[in-house]
């Protein structure tokens, strides 16, 4: 077998929120991982960060938000997902999301919550542990 | 505000490769954004796809965008879309960056500068990593030009880094490149050099409110002017700002009379190049695979590499051995 193609990952930041440092560091760390990291920018809707996953065929999507409207956008971009048939795709997220808050998330969709403080490589191992197999 | 078209659906995943060229053909983004993983991760796809799609190819028309980094190249990109969209058009965009030769992972950030076109279905956007190919785009970059041909775009915009040394493969991918140069100095000795001013059918002096522009501008056309290759029609060289598309128009004009001028016999030799530069690339890469499963799998072939690797056989030596003069023939069964 030859060797393992590079996991595609898409970084995206839904809602309003104008803060991207967070996701721009994991972002740029995944890439010293050995992925290929397309980041969406601020204040995307779920229909654009649809789209875009849908166009780059992605295996992850990263979800980053801070202003609080998780529980309202990361459900909604799954579901969206999973009318579009990318059921498959990884959908993992990270921000100000309460602990209180994970379990609703993961039942809608969200495999993990990465909070503030967690290191890239495990973020990156969760990834290659959880990516769904070609 | 849009939704996502239910027609666009398909389960990729569990379609086989004749599914989806079908579903490619009749434009689902979900076949074409599949078709291209697939043909970026093994070269053996693109073998078995490109007989079935090869009648339909060429209508499709490509524009390279290159220059150096921070060149506003995306920008440009997303107005010149926008422009061609006002008149229909489907357009297909490839945005190439480089893979990181430590990590082998890359940051795509081309797609930010795109943010108009996101939710438009007669956009597709996709963005590429280089993985180890050193010309500037992708290996596969050529076969999804073919496949958003296949899709319906009736034009696609490939873009990339490049300052002329060695990532000149976009000449060679698309009809008309396009130089995008910036003017900060430094840039007037880098127009002197060889390469990106050699591909650049137009030229481009992007942020053009900077200090610097129209004197670029005097100087480039001078040293097109001064290029034999040319003689009275040098390449134009344009004026645009990126940030509110100011030239942009001009710069489509540009490129639509160069199609117009190109219709016919000189795209067909361009093209005809290209064909021709495509198979020596396809033909290098089997005789490589080829020789690596000889060299596992062969002795003696085996025991002629340890030689070369040990160092008391040279190469060419080596090289006649396994490979005579004359010896490349068609089979004939």
């Amino acid at each position: 077998m030859g060797k393992m193609r590079p996991i595609k990952v898409l970084v995206a930041k839904p809602g309003l929120d104008g803060h991207d440092r967070g996701a721009k560091v994991v972002a740029m760390g995944l890439r010293d991982e050995g992925m290929e990291v397309i980041y969406t920018g601020l204040r995307q809707t779920p229909e654009k960060i649809v789209q875009a996953a849908l166009q780059e065929d992605v295996d992850v999507i990263g979800l980053s938000c801070l202003s609080g409207a998780h529980n309202r956008l990361f459900p909604e971009i799954v579901r969206q997902l999973r009318e579009n048939g990318k059921e498959d795709t990884l959908v993992i997220a990270g921000g100000h999301i309460p602990d209180k808050d994970i379990s609703f998330l993961q039942d809608h969709g969200v495999r993990a919550v990465f909070g503030h403080g967690i290191p890239v490589k495990s973020i990156a191992e969760f990834i290659r542990q959880n990516v769904a197999a070609d | 505000m849009s939704k996502i078209n239910p027609e666009n659906i398909a389960r990729s995943r569990r379609w086989s490769e004749e599914e989806l060229i079908d579903q490619l053909a009749w434009g689902k983004v979900t076949a074409l954004a599949r078709l291209i993983t697939l043909v970026e991760n093994d070269p053996a796809v693109m073998a078995r796809v490109l007989p079935m799609v090869q009648p339909v190819l060429g209508r499709a028309f490509c524009i390279g965008l290159t220059g150096p980094p921070g060149a506003g190249k995306s920008s440009l990109a997303s107005r010149l879309t926008g422009v061609l969209r006002s008149a229909g058009q489907k357009i297909g965009v490839i945005a190439v960056d480089p893979t990181s030769p430590f990590s082998g992972g890359a940051f795509l950030g081309d797609r930010i500068r795109m943010q108009d076109h996101c939710l438009d279905p007669g956009v597709f956007i996709r963005s590429m990593a280089t993985r180890g190919s050193l010309g500037g785009l992708a290996r596969s970059t050529g076969d999804v030009i073919k496949l958003m041909d296949v899709y319906g775009c009736d034009y696609i915009l490939v873009e990339t880094v490049g300052v002329g040394q060695t990532e000149l493969d976009i000449m060679q991918a698309t009809d008309v490149t396009v130089v995008v140069l910036v003017p900060e100095g430094g840039d007037s000795i880098q127009a002197m050099k060889a390469g990106l001013m050699e591909i650049g059918d137009i030229f481009v002096i992007n942020k053009s409110d900077r200090p610097g522009a129209e004197g670029l501008a005097v100087l480039l056309r001078g040293v097109l002017e001064m290029n034999p290759r040319y003689g009275s029609a040098i390449p134009p060289v344009l004026l645009t700002r990126g940030t509110d598309g100011q030239g942009v128009p001009e710069l489509a004009g540009a490129i639509l009379d160069r199609r117009h001028n190109l219709e016919g016999a000189d795209l067909e030799a361009r093209r005809r190049e290209r064909r021709k530069a495509e198979f020596e690339e396809i033909l290098k890469r089997a005789v490589v695979q080829e020789w690596r499963k000889l060299t596992d799998s062969d002795e003696t072939v085996g025991n002629l590499l340890a030689g070369v690797a040990a160092g008391g056989k040279d190469p060419y030596t080596a090289l006649l051995e396994i490979f005579p003069r004359g010896c490349i023939k068609l089979r004939t069964d």
